[in-house]
């Protein structure tokens, strides 16, 4: 379904990609995990066309993204939940849902989706006239997802579903990415939290300053030793 | 009166500075020429359509058409190969470059015929005696004049530096307004004399007078006299005002707009054009300060020529009226439009006429000092 392949992206002299290459296929959940600074973040802007790549290809259903702004790769269905508290917090929940829906037309449609996220997250519900930067870091993300899902994606993008928030709404939120990807949506995951991640995803990249030093299954990688050393915190003897 | 139908002439220019600013965090220098362009276009429009000040009218010079005609034939070639001959780069959405010029280019051409009819339009409504719908006719003529060079000034000057330093857009900005200034001045614009507004709204005598003591012979000494004229352009400012903070608060269009003011990235991801958004707000305030142009016209008939200082005071206090309500802020530009134009007359009414300006300016450094982000404006941390 996307296949980036050789992607590099530089930021003025600075190399952030050296070369990553990903697949992701039709209903995987795959998850790109690495430290700070790895490019997790990079490689999901080049995706959805906010960063140029200097050079390599992504190709999604088929097509060539290269050429496209942002707004007109939102249409094709690949639609990015940003990173943190990428909501507008002067708005009110309402309308940054809303504004999820903003490529689409079908009244009828986006209102039985809306009621589907509002489903999903029953805490939005309860704060739908409220100004979305009065939320809690944990509902402005879940509100994050839901404007994403009000786009229809196919394949969402989410980056950082986890960052700052506290152990039991991390479980939430990555309860809610199982059920969204078992209906149907195919999802691209960027966590630093590889424990989480390597749970819920069926196969994982490890970024490392701009390249890929490791892929395979999720569990495989979640047993080996220098993902558990270096990305889930267990300590060694001798270490 | 006069302070409420001046300041809502402040409030709609100072509109479009806020608007641009809260989108693209610059200063838009060259709004105020567009607000000139808005007069300056409403004149030659009604001299066209049969005002007169020496019982001469003025016909509709026969190289516009031939102007027009060209732009509009220009962009019906381009509009046309761009779809047939030129392919899109594979993997493209939507249309090739040459289309899009093109269709740019014919909407140009189709507006001026527009204009054309809507003069001719006018024309015949002023002579079917219907003066005030054909004085409308002449306003939508000048607001979508203006819009349409917002447009191209958007397009040409500001996109380009889209991903440049603020600085070098604000000397652009400057730029553009030295050469509206100057094409304004050309013989077959606007010329280097002053013109009189011949008055579309005829009126002798106030519409009624508040306040005042009626004299033994039935006249009023004192009081408010309320004009037709202040009538009509605080009520015409008003309604664009209401209609603007509708399509910014309640539309999906302003939706948009609010979206990529906070956030173009973001905004983006959102699927929302952000280019064409920015080109929508251009268009809007241009829209705007062309109405105000027109109604000040209306207010002050002598129009002096298009790059005296004069003009340039009024676009400054219009300015003033932005920033102290809260640059980037809609309803903070009404308000302090309003405002502006209450000090300015109450200081002349009350206290003296000399210093006009200096309450209009006092009240800015006084503002800037207690409340440095607008009467509306929200304090903005800097983000680390």
């Amino acid at each position: 379904m996307l296949e980036v392949s050789n992607l590099c992206v530089n930021y003025g002299a600075i190399k952030a990609l050296h070369s990553v290459s990903l697949t992701v296929g039709k209903g995987e959940i795959v998850t790109l995990i690495g430290g700070n600074g790895a490019g997790k973040t990079t490689t999901l802007r080049a995706i959805s066309g906010i960063v140029k790549p200097a050079s390599g290809s992504i190709i999604y259903d088929g097509r060539p993204l290269a050429t496209l702004a942002p707004h007109e790769i939102v249409r094709l269905g690949l639609i990015q939940a940003p990173e943190g508290r990428g909501i507008f917090p002067n708005m009110t929940v309402a309308e940054n849902l809303e504004l999820g829906a903003f490529t689409r037309n079908d009244r009828a449609g986006i209102e039985a989706d809306r009621e589907k996220a509002l489903g999903l997250f029953p805490r939005l519900r309860e704060r739908i006239e409220q100004n979305a930067g009065t939320l809690s870091g944990g509902e402005q993300q879940m509100l994050a997802i839901a404007r994403a899902l009000l786009a229809r994606p196919k394949l969402l993008l989410l980056d950082e579903p986890s960052l700052g928030l506290a152990p039991q709404i991390v479980q939430v939120i990555f309860q809610i990415i199982r059920e969204i990807n078992a209906a149907g949506t195919t999802i691209l995951l960027v966590e630093q939290n590889a424990h989480m991640a390597l749970k819920v995803a069926h196969r994982a990249y490890v970024l490392e300053v701009g390249r890929v030093v490791m892929q395979g299954p999720a569990a495989e990688l979640a047993a080996s030793d220098e993902v558990q050393d270096h990305y889930m915190g267990r300590k060694r003897a001798g270490h | 009166m006069d302070a409420l139908a001046v300041g809502s002439l402040y409030a709609l220019i100072a509109l479009g500075y806020t608007m641009v600013y809260g989108i693209l965090k610059f200063i838009n220098f060259a709004h105020s020429d567009v607000f000139v362009l808005g007069a300056w276009t409403a004149y030659r429009a009604a001299l066209c359509a049969g005002w007169t000040n020496d019982g001469v009218p003025e016909p509709i010079a026969r190289w516009v058409l031939w102007i027009l005609g060209l732009i509009a034939a220009v962009g019906l070639v381009l509009a046309v190969v761009g779809r047939t001959v030129v392919k899109p780069p594979p993997g493209a959405l939507g249309q090739s470059g040459p289309a899009r010029a093109g269709s740019t280019l014919l909407a140009v051409g189709v507006w001026g015929w527009a204009c054309v009819g809507l003069v001719l339009l006018a024309r015949v409504l002023k002579a079917g005696g219907m003066e005030y719908v054909a004085g409308g006719v002449i306003l939508l003529l000048a607001m979508g004049t203006c819009g349409v060079v917002g447009f191209c000034i958007e397009r040409l000057a500001y996109k380009p530096l889209r991903k440049a330093p603020r600085l070098n857009v604000l000397i652009t900005a400057i730029g553009v307004s030295l050469l509206l200034q100057n094409v304004g001045q050309l013989d077959w614009m606007f010329g280097t004399q002053p013109a009189r507004m011949p008055s579309l709204v005829a009126q002798d005598k106030p519409l009624l007078t508040i306040l005042g003591t009626p004299n033994a012979d039935g006249s009023i000494a004192g009081g408010v006299n309320v004009w037709l004229v202040d009538v009509i352009g605080a009520g015409t400012a008003i309604i664009l005002m209401i209609a603007l903070d509708r399509l910014v608060f309640q539309t999906k269009i302003g939706r948009a707009m609010r979206a990529v003011s906070y956030n173009p990235t973001t905004a983006a991801l959102m699927g929302i054009p952000v280019d064409r958004v920015i080109s929508f707000t251009f268009v809007l305030g241009a829209v705007l300060a062309a109405a105000a142009g027109f109604l000040y016209t209306q207010k002050y008939p002598g129009l002096l020529q298009p790059a005296t200082g004069t003009w340039v005071l009024l676009g400054l206090k219009a300015f003033v009226a932005a920033v102290v309500g809260g640059i980037g802020n809609i309803r903070g530009a009404m308000a302090g439009g309003l405002l502006i134009g209450l000090i300015e007359f109450f200081g002349v009414g009350y206290v003296s006429t000399e210093y006009r300006d200096v309450y209009v300016f006092g009240l800015l450094i006084v503002v800037l000092l207690v409340r440095p982000s607008g009467l509306l404006g929200k304090a903005v941390a800097e983000k680390v």
